[in-house]
């Protein structure tokens, strides 16, 4: 056998098509760009990529956390808003919100000039809305575990499961390092019940030169589609901006190709820690290691093949 | 806006990354809030307090536009001394009658027109027939002879008039009555004027839960005043633009279903009034008056034309016998109770769904279940159709399926994409659709129910002799049919809609070339344009990239294609931009005629000189300098002497339910209003009546984003249904502390009508505010849900009962007080037993209704003077 594992296969940057094998005139790397900042929260983007995709729409029960009533991303969410109302100030925004918790009120007339309070007693409030999708890994992990060939790389880069080949055997499930992936289990009679099921960024719409669903039904354009390396730019910018206009919360996640699974394909503009959002603070791709793993394997396999021989050479002589 | 209009806001959204201040005066803290600058949380209902501070904030600082004011409002025009405010009459203006609860408006009429210069009819004609904005749409009828003080000086200009009535809304009172704090309000004050200057236009957006309050009209008019004040009328990124709440709201009030209303906004013609054709134009134009109207003579007589076709001569007067008549109320609300009282035989309900999305839905339903006949016309099996199986009232017993006796007839409708025709948006802007798709099975247009329905209905009176059959059987009804459905040529409704030459059939390219003597039809006189030169200008898509800012050749916008109304005024009285940024429509000297960006609302070749001659009336009666040309003096109404029942300047009244006395007046709430006291339509007590503090909390409504008004168009779509799938309500962590409230829990919500169920969704999004100096807690319920769809639950309407604006009829639904309790709500006939628990703690049973008048000789209740006196209630 004479096929080497490049060095950045597993780990690091590197242009995902090309080391899949595309040859020079493959378009560039296609991602998201999800700018939370301007997310109204409007799930426009759910909806759009339901209908496109078909996929199920299946739960009917009220969470009562906020507005967020899909959950997470799963088989039957490829998109997930998530809505978070915390006690903290956005920017130099004025949430206005005059709550008396803390102070018992007695119904007794004030005393001093009506609602004057200062600022600072007024509680600090915001509202964020974020919606998360597939990162379209660099290194991304449900390929690699993949026995099939099911899950594979397009030429835009971007990580697509084949339902006709998936064989549902679920190795990829554990081994994304964001929960995205999961196997289709309801409702009875939809299909695919039992196959691997996540965004696939939409690769028919891609193939017919269309923007996926989800980024042309977002009415504020916090899902930007394009080229990934001009939406790092971009990204790069608009945390620039933010932070001239005092939102020091901005910051990146899942731009740098250099983090635990060489840069998501689909990353986003945060206004907190991304444990807030519900994501995971330092992923790393699980196959990371795999490489390692098999030297070490092979050594030890060429380690007992040599005890072995050496066993039967002793015998002879 | 974000919640309701989410595509629109991308434009708030672009705006802010261009550095725009966004500011959200709201109950509750929405998606809006979530993206703008500030968040101003107030009391619900307390809206013309707050705008009238601004107001007050302008006049006390001479911030406003002064040469717009005066030139272009009728700010200098002197009223007559006979006029008393309500500031010296607690909260009336002059010429209360409290007997019919009306005004005899003749002490608000300007000086020296006292009594030309009133109304026709009496106000309470007006108030049962909506007809009183027939002179707010038709334009205010001005004699020459007005006196003016253009120092503004005078002590009963117009200016000095709302100087004083709007003094008393200062920052404290409004932090008193609004809940709002003195800081935000000027920072609103600030922002607002700042940004209103000759280089900076403001446009001020609401959405149509603004209209919905017993003050709803005089909501908009504390907009109109501002923004005349501060010169953001009829100039570029000016304006008032309603959000509407559907496509084509614009469109159903142009071409209205209106009882009150015919198309162009020409009035239904009253029995009483109204019994010749020249009465009826009359009524419109008001021989002798000046600006536009004085056509309607063409306009009405091209409307019967293209009814009556060849039958409309100028010997029957254009058929119009043929109209029908209105003798008073038949408005929504009053046709329901009248089929609670069986006086209506049938109902067509298309695209409505009234037991979920009207107030007091228990009434809406008992109604629909006393009907020999009910067509629904829907896509999906609404709870207009099925209320007399599954309402709540079949679970209480009041409605038995086996005894109703309403026949329903449910069609299947097609969706917007499966027919052809226009959409009507805010901006007046008519946009052409394509089918996309053919319909499913039996689903069908509106266009073909209608055209079918009539066109059977003529052939069943084929040969009829009886006079009342001659209106049907001589009825235009001669669209082209097009497919295998049968369906008519949209593209020939609006060529008629457009107008054209009788014998040519030319169509028509403005209405200027309306005739008065039959020679030319048009459906709707303000559309005629829209198929110019035989093209349907509606269809029209170039993009905004091809053409200039203006985007004229995207669809059509009535009247003329013109994007911006009276834009005369963007230019100063001598016809020159007010400054090159805001340059928009200006005298051209070299061509002696008016260009610009835009179609100028003005006659063309008028130059900025001209001035009529005494006595001169009709559209040549508008001098050069005044841009606003349906009104009779060419003037914008900072001050309205007609046309509104209500009175000619807003002022604050609380809502009809309230737990809080009128901080500014004794009179409580809007005295004029219209009332339907029955036993099943009590309200709850406010102050000071006593009873008020059995429904302590305030609570508004409003749509979520996931789901469409009354839900028929999304609680039906599975993957719409399970964005929010269950009916809640938005309670402050204090309420939920003092009321024992879980989140994720049930809680129960008591009004007079009715007890309805929602899970609890606790949110510091709510938030409880200082007013009078008690803490008021609000709540927030969507109101998307019925029992039917795949997602179900209480309809937050039924808490409302029917209390409507006297100007326009619109119900007051956007605010009420009640109860909140926790835990699920007794079923079946318990629900009504605590319904009826609560009424007699309100001391509301029997036949005891709330006093209306509260001020004043006769005026019942307390009639306490103390304005920070409260009636108990909230703690």
């Amino acid at each position: 056998m004479s096929w080497t594992i490049s060095e950045n296969s597993f780990w690091g940057p590197l242009d995902p098509a090309a080391d899949a094998g595309y040859d020079e005139d493959r378009p560039k790397r296609k991602g998201f760009f999800t700018d939370t900042s301007i997310c109204i929260g409007c799930k426009a983007c759910e909806v759009a990529c339901k209908e496109w995709n078909d996929v199920p729409a299946d739960h009917f029960d009220m969470t009562a956390t906020s507005y967020d009533n899909s959950h997470s991303l799963n088989a039957n969410q490829w998109r997930h808003v998530a809505f978070i109302e915390q006690p903290k100030r956005l920017g130099d925004q004025d949430p206005g919100l005059r709550g008396t918790a803390g102070s018992v009120d007695l119904g007794m007339p004030a005393m001093g000039p009506q609602g004057s309070e200062s600022p600072e007693d007024k509680p600090d409030f915001r509202w964020l809305m974020s919606s998360d999708v597939c990162k379209h890994c660099t290194h991304a992990a449900c390929l690699d575990v993949c026995p099939t060939g099911s899950l594979f790389r397009t030429e835009f880069g971007t990580v697509v499961v084949q339902d006709d080949i998936c064989n549902g055997c679920g190795y990829c499930v554990p081994a994304c390092p964001y929960g995205v992936i999961e196997r289709r289990k309801s409702p009875d009679g939809a299909k695919n019940v039992g196959i691997a099921q996540k965004c696939t960024l939409c690769y028919d719409r891609l193939d017919a030169g269309k923007v996926p669903a989800c980024a042309q039904a977002c009415p504020t354009q916090s899902i930007q589609y394009g080229d990934v390396e001009e939406l790092r730019e971009r990204a790069n910018k608009r945390v620039e901006t933010l932070h001239e206009a005092g939102v020091m919360d901005a910051r990146l996640y899942g731009n740098d190709p250099h983090d635990g699974v060489g840069g998501a394909g689909a990353f986003f503009l945060l206004l907190d820690e991304p444990e807030v959002y519900g994501f995971p603070p330092d992923p790393v791709v699980t196959t990371k290691d795999l490489p390692a793993m098999f030297n070490r394997a092979t050594a030890a396999a060429a380690t007992l093949l040599a005890g072995a021989a050496l066993a039967f050479l002793g015998r002879r002589g | 806006m974000a919640e309701a209009h989410p595509v629109g806001f991308q434009w708030v959204m672009e705006a802010k990354a261009r550095g725009a201040k966004v500011i959200h005066v709201d109950p509750r803290f929405t998606r809006t809030s979530a993206l703008a600058d500030t968040f101003v949380p107030l009391r619900v209902g307390t809206d013309i307090a707050f705008l009238g501070g601004i107001i007050n904030y302008v006049l006390s600082n001479e911030l406003d536009f002064r040469e717009y004011v005066v030139a272009y409002t009728n700010a200098a025009t002197i009223v007559s001394d006979q006029y008393v405010d309500t500031d010296d009459l607690d909260g009336l203006f002059s010429g209360f009658d409290p007997e019919t609860r009306t005004y005899d408006a003749e002490s608000w009429q300007y000086a020296t027109q006292e009594k030309d210069g009133g109304d026709r009819q009496d106000h309470e004609t007006q108030r049962e027939t909506a007809s009183g904005m027939q002179h707010e749409t038709h334009g205010m009828s001005v004699d020459d002879d007005v006196l003016r003080d253009e120092t503004l000086q005078h002590p009963n200009c117009v200016y000095q008039v709302l100087k004083r009535h709007f003094s008393r809304y200062t920052p404290e009172v409004v932090a008193q009555t609004c809940g709002v704090s003195e800081e935000q309000f000027l920072e609103v004050c600030e922002a607002w004027t700042q940004n209103s200057t000759r280089d900076r236009t403001t446009a001020l957006v609401y959405s149509v839960g603004w209209t919905q309050h017993s003050v709803g009209v005089q909501y908009i008019r504390t907009g109109a005043i501002l923004q005349l004040l501060l010169g953001n009328m009829g100039r570029p990124g000016g304006g008032i633009m309603a959000l509407r709440g559907h496509a084509s709201i614009q469109g159903s009030t142009d071409i209205p279903t209106l009882f009150n209303l015919l198309p162009g906004y020409l009035p239904m013609p009253n029995a009483a009034d109204h019994q010749s054709l020249e009465q009826w134009i009359d009524a419109t134009r008001n021989p002798g008056a000046k600006g536009f109207w004085s056509k309607a003579d063409a306009y009405s007589i091209s409307m019967l034309k293209a009814w009556w076709g060849e039958h409309a001569t100028a010997d029957n007067d254009y058929c119009f016998d043929y109209l029908p008549r209105i003798t008073g109320d038949h408005g929504t609300y009053r046709t329901v109770l009248d089929m609670i009282d069986g006086k209506v035989k049938g109902y067509f309900l298309l695209g409505q769904n009234p037991a979920v999305g009207s107030a007091h839905g228990k009434a809406q339903r008992l109604g629909m279940a006393n009907l020999d006949w009910l067509v629904v016309r829907d896509l999906f099996e609404i709870e207009s159709a099925t209320f007399w199986k599954d309402s709540p009232e079949v679970a209480t017993g009041e409605i038995v399926p086996e005894e109703c006796r309403t026949e329903v007839f449910l069609l299947p409708a097609a969706s917007h994409v499966e027919k052809e025709g226009t959409f009507t948006q805010t901006h007046r802007m008519l946009q052409w659709r394509e089918k996309a798709v053919e319909p499913p099975g039996d689903c069908r247009s509106e266009l073909w129910f209608f055209f079918h329905l009539g066109r059977m209905i003529r052939e069943r009176l084929a040969g009829s002799t009886d006079e009342r059959d001659r209106p049907l059987l001589e009825l235009t009804w001669d669209y082209p049919l097009l497919g295998e459905t049968q369906d008519p040529d949209a593209e020939a409704v609006l060529k008629e809609i457009n107008g054209y030459d009788v014998a040519t059939g030319r169509p028509l390219s403005t209405f200027t070339e309306m005739e008065t003597d039959g020679s030319t039809a048009g459906g709707c006189w303000i559309y005629t344009g829209v198929m110019k030169d035989g093209v349907n200008q509606a269809a029209r898509r170039k993009p905004g990239r091809d053409q200039d800012w203006v985007a004229a050749e995207w669809g059509w916008t009535w009247p003329a294609n013109r994007r911006t109304l009276y834009n005369r005024a963007s230019a100063d009285p001598e016809g020159r931009p007010w400054s090159e940024r805001k340059a928009y429509v200006w005298w051209d000297e070299e061509q002696q005629r008016w260009a610009g960006h835009d179609v100028p609302d003005f006659e063309v070749t008028k130059p900025p000189s001209y001035r009529p001659d005494p006595g001169v009336d009709g559209i040549d009666g508008i001098a050069g300098d005044d841009p606003f040309i349906m009104q009779g003096d060419g003037k914008g109404g900072l001050y309205v002497p007609q046309g509104l029942l209500d009175g000619p300047l807003p002022t604050h009244y609380e809502p009809v339910e309230s737990p809080f006395r009128n901080p500014i007046y004794g009179q409580q709430a809007n005295p004029t209003r219209k009332e339907y006291p029955r036993q099943d339509n009590r309200m709850n007590p406010s102050p000071p009546e006593h009873g008020s503090e059995v429904f302590p909390y305030v609570f508004t409504t409003s749509r979520l984003t996931e789901h469409h008004t009354a839900g028929g168009m999304s609680r039906y779509v599975a993957r719409l249904a399970e964005l929010q799938p269950e009916m809640f309500i938005e309670v402050s962590p204090e309420l939920a502390g003092e009321r024992g409230l879980e989140n994720g829990g049930w809680c129960h919500v008591v009004t007079a009508r009715a007890a309805i169920e929602a899970r609890v969704l606790v949110t510091e999004r709510m938030t409880p505010l200082r007013v009078e100096g008690r803490t008021v807690h609000q709540v927030w319920l969507p109101y998307h849900w019925g029992t039917g769809g795949l997602v179900t639950g209480d309809s937050a309407n039924d808490l409302l009962g029917i209390s409507l604006d006297p100007n326009v009829l619109i119900q007051e639904s956007k605010v009420g007080t009640c109860d909140v309790l926790p835990g699920r709500r007794p079923t079946g006939r318990a629900v009504l037993d605590l319904v009826t628990t609560y009424q007699e703690r309100a001391g509301i049973l029997g036949d005891r209704t709330v006093p209306i008048v509260t001020t004043g000789p006769g005026a019942a209740g307390d009639d306490e003077g103390d304005p920070t006196g409260g009636g108990g209630g909230a703690s």
